[in-house]
């Protein structure tokens, strides 16, 4: 057996009396690696699994809307240069009724070809197969959806569809690249028990939708260096004509969107979170190892002069370090892991892909290795470089004493405030060693951050829930009629059971059109006074729609480089496809979507039909619920009905789960950064200043004043830490927040005093903690070996 | 209650024949003292059946070669440690049996320290090493004056690495002085200086025994300083094993090192 070198018996000596922290330091470098490995295997793991269920699925690069266009034009589509391939179908939103739940379920019925598989967004078959052609009687449905309700093929449920009731029995559970994330109309998260997707063969739905020979949707796949801006316009102006609502990418495709806000998460975190406990442990290393070469200075000096060489004794330290990182890989990686496994496997609950390995390729532990030992390197390197440079013979001599100076001279220790001696003390200690004081309150400073950061969702998402539920759309549910009516079906609304209130809103598609900047939305009218559904001026106060113009949220405005006042271009996509100039009169706050608001009465005077209406909003009586949906379910006119009570607890009930899981995370991320610090940065004062205190000790100083001392210092750096770490929060927070804004929905940034107070609290209780586990040691300070040694 | 000395210290007779009438008890008794480290198997007694009577205002010099005793006298009496068996008495108190809580409180109130590395606190001026002690004192001098005492009084604002051997143990002499002890308890008080220097130290020593009134017990291995002092006590192996008067006491500057 080979024997230990004696420097590396030192080494396993040092490492057992130094194990507190040691340990300390290598749970912060763990948490780097759990975060890093966490972030990159989850972002991997989405990434590829998107890649390869959109490539096999022939997932689509542009959609477009039409409300009935012939097939005919299918081949001038496909002649678009840069168009691959492309699928037409019909699609419809429709009620689903199911046996024993009260509430009617919302769906999309889309077609597919008689014959075949559609040439873009292909069905990825999880049982079954798909309906016979011909058949009307077949439906596949998608996978959530059926585990939800615990569908397997054969089973059968109702729906209503163009206003008839039909019964269909699936023959297939499917997966749809178009609805990975699959989120109902007025629901902000799934909602898999009230939202289906259900695909039927085309021919079953013409005859009910009469749309023989013709499409209400079109999907495209481009071929590469295709461009697809040029490609949208070409299909818009193929569609135009025909009800074209204007056709978008990928962008904003809700379910993809939601997946890239996901990633784009990630990728944050795997910027933002790891950099964050490496340089924590690598200003940790650097201060242990300093300490720790500034006690065995003799020791270096009696090496050197018996012969060992300056790299023996540089890789002494290092390998200290790297013993030191090694553990804290190891503890990250099997973390990092374990909760990558979890992570996945919460993924999916709320992504539909026919699978989700979380990513365990070796690279990606290399990867965060490497990272990790060299961050541990860097932080050493000052350390080891003082201990390579110092001369045998100044080394085995004690170094000279520690050179303090007044701040500002005068009394008082010259901070200009009456201060005790032992206050003087801690401050100036604080004062002499200005970069440690820094990063030790940047180090403390940066754990109050990560909860802000964590904590802040809880107030956003409060107030999100607030703004949209509470203070705009109140309504319990919206109806939506299959086709304009006339304002005679408010009155019908109003008669249907349960319905307390309700209010008639008219919905149209548009182009916005300011100069050369375009967008294409959904117009909402409502009476100009509402009291259920109503839109929200900057400052959240309720706006009159006014009789004239059109009121934009502030992310369309400013998309369109429009200001209030400025005159903005309107072309209805349907019907009348009238345009108009109108003013721009107002911004809105919205959190949900890019709206645009105008009132009934300037809507119908564009359009130019008459008194329309697109359906209503309701408040209803919570004790006749059953009622209304009973009759919502025999009524062929009701198209869709979104429940927005039931949207909401449903979010609710999501997001807090997701935050809960989340901020234990973070917690737990934010105890293991103060203990480290704290508990190091109390250990190396002890172990610099143990003579001092027990010198107090000696002249009569009690315990407590002594460790006074130590807690002072420690206490002024936690303090001062936690404005800092607010400041810090709140800078990631917005990054966090400007990393969710996107045309589909936005996170406004809200952080309570709560939460302020919360993170720091956390810390301030770790920090206390990890004070007092050094504190006990003061009371065993050897009173009577200091006064024998020269510090 | 603060015992006036200053009469007492005119009249040598009377420490060396204490009068068996007088009221004040001795500042420290000490009978049958022992001390006894163990480390592991080995076990040392440092203190082997010690008895010794200070009076007020003595100046008592400890002699003796390394491992004799004296320091562990010297901590006992100061309440920094505990006898294994005996008795020490601080004014007909009880030291031996007292809590750490009361020990601290003794040392805070009546002892002053002089050591031979000085300790001062290297973050704290001369004169805010002074203070530190006085602002928890019971009657204490202000910090000026006590370094006006030992020499000090233009060298106040310096901190510790700014001042020499000398200067930095006048200060640590200040320091213990400031709160107006009862007990000066010096150990090595000149060890880590030069001759020159140490007899600057031991002149202060002095004064602050003339002028303070304050029982000082000075350990030291140089004999030349035993001139200085009433009584000198010389230590071998844990034992008391002389005790000598000085009838005729020198001055510091007279010391031959």
């Amino acid at each position: 057996m080979n024997a230990l070198s004696m420097l590396d018996r030192k080494l396993a000596r040092d490492l057992r009396r130094l194990w507190a922290q040691a340990l300390a330091v290598a749970l912060v470098m763990a948490c780097g690696v759990m975060t890093l490995i966490l972030a990159l295997g989850a972002t991997r793991a989405l990434d590829e699994t998107r890649t390869a269920f959109y490539d096999r699925t022939r997932f689509g690069d542009i959609f477009a809307s039409a409300t009935r266009a012939p097939d005919s034009l299918k081949s001038s589509i496909l002649a678009i240069d840069g168009v691959s391939a492309a699928a037409t179908r019909i699609v419809n939103p429709v009620l689903i009724d199911i046996a024993g739940m009260a509430e009617p379920a919302t769906g999309m019925l889309i077609s597919i070809p008689d014959h075949g598989e559609p040439a873009v967004n292909r069905l990825y078959l999880r049982s079954g197969r798909l309906p016979e052609p011909g058949r009307s009687d077949e439906a596949a449905v998608i996978e959530a959806f059926a585990d939800a309700h615990g569908f397997r093929p054969g089973d059968s449920f109702e729906v209503l569809m163009n206003g008839r009731k039909r019964t269909l029995t699936i023959t297939g559970i499917t997966l749809s690249p178009e609805h990975v994330y699959a989120i109902g109309p007025g629901d902000m998260v799934p909602d898999q028990r009230r939202y289906g997707v259900i695909h039927m063969r085309r021919g079953a739905l013409e005859g009910t939708y009469d749309m023989a020979g013709a499409f209400n949707q079109v999907s495209l796949t481009l071929s590469r260096n295709a461009d697809a801006r040029e490609v949208m316009a070409r299909l818009d102006a193929i569609l135009e004509s025909h009800g074209g609502t204007g056709s978008h990418d990928r962008t904003d495709h809700a379910s993809d969107a939601f997946l890239d806000a996901e990633l784009v998460q990630l990728r944050a975190m795997a910027q933002v979170i790891p950099p964050i406990f490496l340089f924590i442990s690598a200003f940790l290393v650097n201060m242990i190892l300093t300490r720790l070469i500034a006690l065995e200075r003799e020791q270096i000096g009696l090496l050197k002069a018996v012969g060992y060489s300056n790299a023996a004794i540089a890789w002494h330290y290092a390998k200290m370090t790297l013993v030191i990182s090694l553990a804290g890989v190891i503890i990250g990686a099997v973390a990092g892991t374990r909760l990558g496994r979890g992570m996945a496997s919460l993924y999916g609950e709320f992504f539909s892909f026919p699978f989700l390995v979380f990513s365990r390729e070796p690279d990606l532990y290399v990867i965060s290795a490497l990272v990790t030992f060299l961050a541990a390197l860097a932080g050493a390197a000052r350390a080891i470089t003082d201990a390579v440079r110092l001369p045998p013979a100044v080394a085995m001599r004690p170094p000279a004493p520690t050179g303090y100076r007044s701040l500002f001279g005068g009394q008082g220790g010259g901070f200009g405030f009456p201060v005790s001696q032992l206050t003087v003390m801690a401050l100036r200690h604080l004062v002499r060693w200005p970069m440690r004081t820094a990063l030790t309150t940047l180090g403390t400073a940066l754990p109050v951050a990560l909860l802000i950061t964590s904590l802040f969702a809880f107030d956003s998402i409060d107030q999100m829930i607030d703004t949209v539920w509470f203070r705009a759309d109140r309504q319990d549910a919206t109806l939506t009629f299959a086709s304009e009516r006339s304002q005679d079906a408010i009155r019908a609304v109003a008669g249907l059971p349960g319905v307390i209130a309700a209010e008639p809103f008219r919905s149209a598609a548009a182009t916005l059109r300011n100069g050369r900047l375009s967008k294409r939305v959904q117009i909402i009218a409502n009476d100009s006074e509402t009291n259920i559904g109503r839109v929200l001026d900057l400052d959240f106060a309720p706006i009159a729609l006014p009789a004239e113009g059109i009121l934009l949220s502030e992310r369309l405005a400013s998309h369109l480089g429009l200001r209030t006042g400025d005159p903005v271009t309107v072309e209805l996509s349907n019907g009348t496809r009238r345009q108009a100039r109108v003013p721009l009169v107002g911004v809105t706050n919205s959190y949900v979507g890019l709206n645009a608001h105008m009132s009934r009465a300037a809507l119908d005077r564009l359009a130019g039909e008459g008194v329309r209406i697109s359906g209503a909003r309701i408040m209803v009586d919570e004790a006749r619920i059953d009622a209304l949906y009973a009759a919502v379910k025999r009524t062929p006119a009701i198209a869709s009905v979104a429940l927005q009570g039931v949207s909401r607890e449903k979010f609710r009930a999501t997001i807090e789960e997701n935050i809960g899981i989340s901020v234990t995370i973070y917690v737990s991320l934010a105890l293991i950064i103060t203990i480290g610090v704290i508990y190091n940065s109390a250990r190396i004062q002890l172990s610099e200043r143990a003579r001092e205190l027990a010198s107090l000790r000696v002249f009569g100083f009690t315990n407590r004043e002594v460790s006074g001392v130590l807690l002072t210092e420690l206490g002024v750096m936690v303090v001062l830490a936690q404005p800092l770490g607010w400041v810090i929060g709140r800078g990631f927070s917005e990054l966090v927040a400007k990393g969710f804004d996107s045309d589909l929905f936005r996170i406004p940034l809200v952080i309570n005093a709560h939460t302020y107070a919360v993170s720091s609290l956390v810390v301030l209780a770790a920090a206390l903690v990890s004070a007092l586990i050094v504190r006990r040691r003061i009371d065993h300070l050897d009173l009577i070996r200091v006064l024998k040694t020269r510090d | 209650m603060r015992i006036k000395v200053s009469t007492f210290l005119l009249n040598h007779d009377r420490i060396m024949t204490p009068d068996p009438v007088h009221v004040t008890p001795p500042v420290f008794s000490i009978a049958g003292m022992t001390k006894i480290y163990r480390t592991g198997e080995i076990e040392v007694r440092a203190l082997n059946g010690v008895d010794l009577v200070l009076q007020a205002g003595e100046m008592a010099v400890l002699l003796g070669p390394s491992g004799s005793g004296k320091s562990t006298l010297l901590n006992i009496v100061g309440g920094l440690d505990r006898p294994t068996s005996g008795s020490v008495k601080f004014r007909g108190r009880e030291l031996s049996g007292a809590s750490d809580r009361e020990l601290t409180a003794y040392r805070r109130d009546h002892v002053g320290f002089v050591f031979q590395f000085y300790n001062l606190i290297p973050s704290l001026t001369a004169r805010e090493n002074v203070a530190l002690i006085t602002e928890v004192a019971r009657h204490p001098m202000k910090p000026a004056d006590a370094l006006a005492l030992v020499g000090l009084e233009s060298r106040m604002n310096h901190f510790p690495a700014q001042l020499s051997g000398g200067e930095q143990q006048r200060v640590a002499i200040a320091r213990a002085i400031a709160k107006n002890p009862e007990v000066l308890l010096c150990d090595e008080p000149t060890g880590a200086l030069d001759s020159a220097t140490g007899i600057i130290v031991l002149d202060a020593l002095a004064r602050v025994n003339e002028e303070t009134g304050a029982t000082t017990a000075i350990i030291t291995h140089n004999a030349g300083i035993r001139k200085i002092a009433h009584r000198v006590f010389s230590f071998h192996d844990g034992r008391i094993v002389s005790q000598e008067v000085n009838e005729n006491r020198i001055k510091p500057s007279e010391v031959t090192w």
